[in-house]
């Protein structure tokens, strides 16, 4: 079985699996990484979104194939890790997982991790633009949340970016 | 204290001293553990359930179950460890609704111990419970109020018993603060130091205690974040799917290509098999299942599977068809008057399929062995779980164990176990442990729906007043074969022909439905046809379809009598509470003020679960909003600003409720403009979330003011679906206003398909393999 090489939050890690395998399930299901989601296997509803090299991507939509061994992978469990220690907050987080607890945003917390994950890599697009996140950039998130936790979501946003 | 059953005969609350007065136990265990009956509090229970199938069987076993003379197995126990915290076992779900942390803060109360301290889980299907273990109805936070408290207050009178020992005290000389008690002298012992001390010796004994005054309430009615917050935004928050149950793999099941069609045979069961990862292939009774070492690669097999089907029930029908036999069920309104002197005002409005798929699609793990089964799922009703999964492994009861999981959502759908009675039939005929997950496609076509319907009303008004109003719902069957939670009663629902089910449906209908306003003789009737689809109590059951037909019928009633319909709303209501959220959301959403064409403010009112509720919202349908592109979206009108107020009695945690009122406005505008399901030739066509639209951020209000109004009422009432009827029935009145046209159905899109269906031969889509193009 083929060797699949890449970095996943910090660590480089050697899967046997086959090539077309999609990342989320060796994520998943080989490496026992679960913040990422499963809710659709289709690249529609983001619940996997993470980061592939400080953007954010959807594991479902890649075979682990695509990955060469350089790419750095993060997930929400890493999250915290792509900030410089003294930007964590009072839980030791990102500032946007920070903003995401101090206006309760979750509910069931299924979408949760990809949500955050989106928010991050939408505020990190918005600055290099040189700008404020607006209601429009808001409107672009594909990210669904059943529970319809949309209003705090985009509270937290706009919390999250001024903290980072 | 007075013999249980006198008591029962008198009084609703046998174990009431008074109102704040009850009876506990501490009983026999290694830490402190003390307990109360889950059915103390009987008032919510018996109101709830008073035309049961079979009352008198359920009167006798509530008799038993309240016998004082000793602690039963029945008892919901709080215990104290030494590490100071203390534990709950929750009869209930967990499926974001925010129960856990709603929970935590009763037991905090009563024991003086910070919210964070108190470890809430969720109890594993205890059958003794009987139908004290049913999630539903918005009804955990009202059943389990007092019950919780007391049990918490004898732990804390046993916590302050043992201190006095301790530290050479009174207990009228100790206080008890953040988990420490503190005697006069100022010496002081903790919680965890007193768990072994305090616990019952041998056996258990009777404790009387008095739970504290709202005066006294430091937590209750505080706003308080979810105590699973943490875990969630860190990706530790554990769904069914994401436990590692050794040896468990991924399974998934190869369906058919009409709605609960069925497989005949496997023509390449051994070609599957030496699929890569692939470790099983097995026909079940729902299709046939796949288990791999990993999801992608059951994915792959199942799109694999050669299978000869059965077509399925509906094989052959529409929507048009299913309509058809909803208004061929529909029976003769009564006939009002329409002169000059009396006319009659009239609705007749169409409600689509609409499905209760959550995120976190329908999964269980199940270990079946020779001997005896474990299940893990997110179950509402467990304890049906357990013995309808027992019945069809053919084993008794209790060889079947069934732990209850946090649910990534419900919105209705985990009242039913399906994917837990599929995973156990799974792994039986594997004879290998399997966690099953439904694909996105299986949960949106095969998963329960909201049945499509239709409601007619009609109001005859003379001059300034309203003589009458009928209303009658026609609708595909609403399933409720969980009962209430136990086999009894869930039997009950299962009698031939549908008869069962019918009385359960009329009941529910008749103790949820009302129409809130001085409108005469008023009757509402049900009408249910057609038990072939997958349904159930979608997230606040007939309510919204009701509501919708009732509000749109009210906003021509004040325009025929020229009135505004929020003047109109006040002149017929009846209720101070609904006077005062109404006249709250008219306040705060400004209603009335100038708003350019094509733009319009919409208001309604609901009352339920004990608690009412108004919201206003304003909508926009101007061109430049409805012709918004999104890549595979729907656009549409879009609700800007909603304004929603709720009266829900004691408000236990506000944060909790206004997010529970957030996620029902969601809903609402869901169901008023963009969700449905579309049957087309025996199987629903959707299969994504770009399929089923619910709301999404292009779709959200950005200005949303939820007012939670303080409340007169001393006891919580429900909140988990208490958001959705006002909020759906101000969407369509303001719709109806923005285009001077009533929409007659629901969501108002749905004659148009929005999307290219996917295949049913595969039924499930490959993944795609572009990501690494697409980010951002």
């Amino acid at each position: 079985m083929p060797e699949q090489t890449f970095i996943v939050n910090g660590e480089r890690v050697t899967v046997d699996v086959e090539d077309d395998v999609r990342l989320l399930w060796v994520l998943r299901d080989l490496l026992g990484i679960t913040g990422p989601k499963y809710g659709c296997g289709i690249n529609v509803c983001k619940a996997c979104t993470s980061h592939v090299n400080g953007k954010a991507f959807n594991p479902c939509a890649v075979p682990v194939g695509k990955l060469s061994s350089d790419d750095e992978i993060t997930t929400i469990e890493g999250l915290p890790g792509e900030v410089a220690e003294q930007q964590r907050g009072a839980n030791g987080l990102h500032p946007m997982q920070e903003a995401w607890l101090e206006r309760d945003v979750v509910q069931c917390g299924y979408c949760q991790p990809g949500q955050i994950m989106a928010a991050v890599a939408l505020v990190n697009r918005v600055k290099a633009e040189g700008r404020q996140v607006t209601d429009a950039d808001l409107d672009t998130i594909r990210n669904i949340c059943r529970c319809g936790t949309y209003t705090r979501i985009r509270e937290a946003i706009a919390d999250g970016a001024s903290r980072m | 204290m007075p013999h249980p059953h006198d008591a029962q005969a008198h009084d609703a609350t046998p174990l009431a001293v008074d109102r704040r007065r009850f009876v506990g136990y501490v009983i026999g265990g290694a830490t402190l553990v003390a307990a109360a009956d889950l059915v103390l509090d009987t008032p919510a229970a018996s109101a709830e359930v008073p035309t049961l199938p079979q009352p008198a069987e359920l009167y006798d076993l509530n008799d038993m179950l309240t016998d004082a003379a000793r602690p039963t197995a029945n008892l919901i126990t709080v215990t104290i460890n030494e590490d100071g915290t203390a534990g709950f076992e929750l009869p209930r779900a967990e499926v974001g609704q925010g129960i856990t942390t709603s929970t935590a803060m009763l037991i905090a109360e009563e024991l003086d111990l910070p919210v964070d301290r108190v470890r809430v889980t969720l109890a594993p299907a205890r059958p003794e419970l009987l139908f004290n273990q049913l999630t539903g109805g918005s009804n955990t936070t009202i059943a389990t109020y007092t019950p919780i408290r007391v049990a918490a207050a004898v732990a804390r009178a046993a916590l302050l018993d043992a201190a006095a020992i301790v530290l050479g005290d009174t207990v009228a000389g100790l206080v008890a603060k953040g988990g420490v008690i503190t005697a006069r002298d100022g010496s002081s012992v903790t919680y965890g130091d007193l768990a072994v001390k305090a616990a019952g010796s041998v056996g258990s004994r009777a404790v009387e205690v008095e739970l504290k005054s709202e005066a006294e309430f430091s937590v209750i009615g505080t706003p308080t974040n979810r105590v699973d917050a943490l875990a969630a935004v860190t990706g530790q928050k554990e769904f069914t799917t994401d436990l590692a149950v050794p040896d468990a793999l991924p399974t998934m099941v190869c369906r058919a290509p009409t709605l609960n069609g069925t497989p005949v045979s496997v023509r390449n069961q051994a070609q599957v098999e030496a699929m890569p990862g692939v470790t099983h292939v097995a026909q079940v009774s729902t299709g046939v299942a796949v288990r791999a070492a990993t999801f992608g690669q059951c994915i792959d097999a199942v799109r694999a599977l050669d299978v000869v089907w059965k077509a399925g029930p509906v094989a052959g029908e529409s929507d048009a068809t299913i309509l058809r036999k909803v208004r061929a069920a529909q029976l003769p309104m009564p006939k009002l008057p329409d002169t000059p002197l009396a006319q009659t005002v009239s609705g007749d409005f169409t409600f689509w399929f609409r499905s209760n798929s959550p995120m976190d699609t329908n999964s269980a793990i199940a270990d079946v062995r020779p001997d005896g089964a474990t299940i893990w799922a997110g179950l509402k009703s467990p304890i049906v779980a357990q013995q309808r999964i027992a019945e069809k492994l053919g084993m008794s009861q209790d060889k079947v164990k069934v732990n209850v999981v946090t649910a990534g959502g419900s919105f209705g759908r985990r009242l039913f176990f399906d994917g837990a009675l599929e995973a156990a039939e799974i792994s039986q005929e594997m004879g290998a442990p399997v966690k099953l997950m439904w694909h996105r496609a299986d949960d949106a076509r095969v998963g329960r729906t909201h049945p499509l319907g239709t409601c007619r009303v009609q109001a005859t008004v003379s001059g300034t007043n309203v003589l009458a109003f009928n209303q009658s719902l026609t609708c595909v069957e609403t399933d409720f074969r969980h009962g209430l939670g136990e086999i009894i009663t869930a039997a009950a629902a299962d009698l031939p022909a549908g008869v069962g089910n019918l009385g359960f449906a009329e009941t529910i209908f008749a103790l949820t439905q009302e129409v809130p306003y001085d409108f005469g003789a008023v009757t509402q009737t049900l009408v249910e046809t057609d038990d072939r689809f997958n349904t159930g109590s979608m997230r606040n059951i007939y309510s919204p379809d009701v509501r919708v037909a009732s509000e749109l019928v009210v906003d021509r009633l004040a325009a025929k009598m020229k009135m505004d319909p929020y003047q109109f709303r006040r002149k017929f209501q009846r209720n101070e509470r609904l006077l005062t959220v109404l006249d709250t959301v008219a306040q705060a959403g400004e209603w009335g003020r100038s708003m350019p064409a094509g733009t319009a403010q919409g208001i309604a009112i609901h009352k339920e679960y004990k608690g009412v509720s108004a919201c206003l919202v304003e909508i926009d349908t101007r061109p430049a909003t409805t012709g918004r592109q999104i890549r595979d979206a729907v656009t549409g009108p879009r609700v800007t600003r909603v304004t929603f107020a709720i009266d829900v009695g004691l408000a236990i945690n506000p944060r909790g409720l206004e997010a529970q009122m957030q996620g029902g406005i969601n809903d609402g505008i869901a169901l008023a403009l963009t969700s449905s399901l579309h049957l087309r030739d025996g199987h629903f066509l959707e299969a994504s979330w770009d399929n089923y639209f619910y709301t999404r951020q292009w779709n959200t209000p950005p200005d949303v003011r939820v007012i939670v109004v303080p409340s007169e009422e001393k006891v919580p009432g429900g909140a988990g679906e208490a958001g959705v009827a006002a909020t759906f029935a101000a969407v369509a009145c303001a719709y109806a206003r923005a285009t001077g046209t009533m929409p007659t159905q629901f969501p108002i899109n749905h004659d148009q398909l929005s999307f290219e269906p996917k295949s049913f031969v595969p039924p499930v889509p490959q993944s795609p393999d572009n990501g690494l193009e697409l980010t951002s």
